[in-house]
């Protein structure tokens, strides 16, 4: 009997092809506010801010196992971190910067005290966090109650300079939260955050340090919640804490992520483009759109669990594994 | 050191041992001042009724349950506080009773795992050794299917190949051949001891004694939380007070 050869496999054509286009879409998406109206560039802005949203809720809770519903408290942070600072004549775009730091640190302190926690009880620490963080900023009337506050500083550049440039750096944080998350599935973590989710007791056993790994994706998380939520604000320059701090950003990424594929990388991407079409035809009926973003999801956990994505037979980026067999023939 | 035929092999160091382990649950006392020892190189049974206590001894070593008094070390050294990652790192790998696969990866993943984490390779030397574990522990043919796709039998050798993944010098493996048909058990059999040819140090909990003599060389009884008797196979077995509480309550 001969040994046959065997070896494991990142990347496959599918992947190499898939991380070429989006890279080549970064670039081109990069060039947008050079040819196109305003409203083309705020409404992709929001469409990138989506993708963050998507794409952090999914890391969290497709591959860590962390499912929240209060992600929305580093969405608020970050706004009302980068009004805080700016109204302190930090320059706007820099106090997007600091916000999005500061609720990377928020995650950092807080992650001892609800990582604690696990499952429903977790899910449950985690709203409670967003809706103390809510009230505590409805009752400073520094940063205007629970009427809302604008963002100042702002108008020093002309209305399609601020837009451009707010666009960028929504592109730039979409960029870089993405190339975390696939340097982390890339490496051992990937499998480790994975393990953890499918069994924290197991994972320990096999030498996965849960702690350090758990705390380190909360912070990541915080950190792109953060950046979302001091983005939401440049692109509209006024927030309402009651909006700001809302559950139904945890609706609308659930639906995302849901709907496009949990625990894939592809996924959360395709669910936000979906999400964004949804919101563009539906977003006037209020309650009852809400209503059916949660039907919807909750429809596909139960009958396509693994979303739409698990439909298409291809991963775009390599991150995942794939035994082979050496030699001619055995593709 | 050289062995001359006829000598008694000595047992090497001790790797993993514990002393006056005591554990409660509730009123229930399920480890009662247990002490066990693991030389180097050693394979050991562990036998006992139901309900002795013996996957609480293997939690207890292997640190994922803190026993309430008493010391665990590993090479020596008190580990009696330090978490399962901990030890597995530095050499305890450990099976468990009912297979724990992580369901939404695959075959090959849950092995990675292991060689990643708990024996600390990287990038083609973790693909290599857990392409060798996967052989192994015939395995190779569902490297790429989801572990919540497995039936028994296969979940029962992801949970073991994921462990030997790990490098362990002490391997702990808790009724790994329960329900495998004779054929299956004789594999697991040439396995281990493979394993522990290749000097990795055994402890096997096992209800199924013929299959267990196959391996070990020192066996352990277990009954209501106490070590009963502890030695050479088959003067444990012959022991009376084994027979009374071990092969008395498994023919009532
Ligand atoms: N986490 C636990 N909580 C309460 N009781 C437990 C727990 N783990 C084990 N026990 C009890 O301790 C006793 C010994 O269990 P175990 O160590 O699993 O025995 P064995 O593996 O020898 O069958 C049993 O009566 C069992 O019900
Ligand atoms: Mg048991």
């Amino acid at each position: 009997m001969t040994a046959l050869a065997y070896r494991i496999d990142r990347s496959s054509r599918a992947s190499r092809i898939g991380s070429s286009v989006l890279i080549g879409l970064g670039l081109i998406l990069a060039t947008v506010p050079q040819f196109f109206v305003a409203t083309v560039v705020q409404q992709l802005t929001s469409l990138f801010i989506f993708v963050i949203l998507a794409v952090m809720w999914n890391a969290l809770a497709g591959y860590g196992g962390l499912v929240s519903v209060g992600q929305q408290a580093f969405i608020g942070f970050g706004a009302y971190g980068t009004v805080f600072l700016a109204q302190r004549d930090v320059p706007p775009y820099l106090a997007v910067l600091l916000a999005a730091g500061a609720s990377a640190v928020l995650a950092a302190v807080l992650a001892p005290l609800v990582l604690r926690l696990r499952g429903g009880p977790f899910a449950v620490g985690t709203w409670v966090v967003a809706e103390t963080l809510a009230l505590l900023v409805v009752l400073d009337h520094s940063l205007g109650g629970g009427t809302g506050v604008s963002l100042r500083g702002l108008n020093v550049f002309r209305p399609d300079e601020r837009r451009a440039y707010t666009y960028w750096l929504a592109l730039a944080f979409l960029v870089l939260l993405l190339g975390a998350v696939f340097v982390l599935l890339r490496g051992r973590t990937g499998a480790g955050l994975q393990a953890i989710r499918d069994d924290q007791e197991a994972a320990a056993s096999l030498g996965v340090r849960v702690w350090p790994l758990k705390a380190g994706l909360y912070v990541l998380a915080g950190f792109g919640g953060g950046a979302a939520g001091a983005l939401i604000l440049a692109n509209t320059l006024f927030i309402e804490p009651r909006s700001i701090f809302g559950v139904q950003w945890t609706a609308y990424m659930l639906f995302m992520v849901l709907v496009g594929g949990i625990g894939t990388f592809e996924g959360p991407l395709l669910g936000a483009l979906l999400f964004f079409g949804v919101q563009y035809l539906f977003a006037d009926y209020d309650a009852w759109y809400l209503i059916g973003l949660g039907l919807t999801a909750g429809a596909f956990a139960l009958f396509l669990p693994r979303g739409l994505w698990s439909l298409v037979p291809v991963r775009l980026l390599p991150v995942g594994y794939h035994l082979r067999r050496d030699g001619p023939g055995v593709f | 050191m050289t062995v001359f035929p006829g000598d008694t092999v000595f047992p090497g160091d001790t790797v993993l041992d514990g002393e006056h382990l005591h554990k409660r649950y509730g009123r229930l006392h399920v480890l009662d001042d247990v002490g066990f020892t693991a030389a180097d190189g050693e394979a050991i049974g562990i036998v006992g009724p139901n309900g002795a206590g013996k996957t609480t001894l293997l939690n207890v070593l292997a640190g994922s349950v803190t026993p309430d008094s008493g010391t665990v070390r590993l090479d020596g050294a008190d580990v009696t506080r330090s978490g399962p990652q901990i030890r597995c790192r530095r050499g305890v790998g450990r099976a468990h009773q009912i297979p724990r696969p992580f369901g939404g990866m695959t075959v090959l993943e849950n092995v990675l795992v292991g060689a990643t984490y708990g024996a600390g390779l990287r990038h083609r030397e973790a693909h290599r050794h857990s392409i060798e574990v996967l052989r192994r522990c015939e395995l190779l043919d569902l490297a790429n299917r989801r572990a919540d796709t497995l039936g028994l039998l296969h979940r029962k050798r992801l949970e073991m190949a994921r462990a030997v993944a790990t490098r362990p010098r002490v391997l702990l493996l808790d009724e790994i051949g329960a329900g495998l048909t004779d054929a299956e058990a004789a594999e697991l059999v040439a396995t281990i001891r493979e394993l522990n040819a290749g000097g990795v140090t055994v402890v096997w909990i096992e209800h199924i004694v013929h299959v267990l003599l196959q391996v070990v060389n020192r066996l352990i009884c277990m009954d209501a939380g106490r070590v009963i008797a502890d030695g050479e196979p088959s003067a444990v077995l012959s022991d009376a007070v084994v027979v009374d509480a071990y092969l008395g309550k498994a023919r009532s």
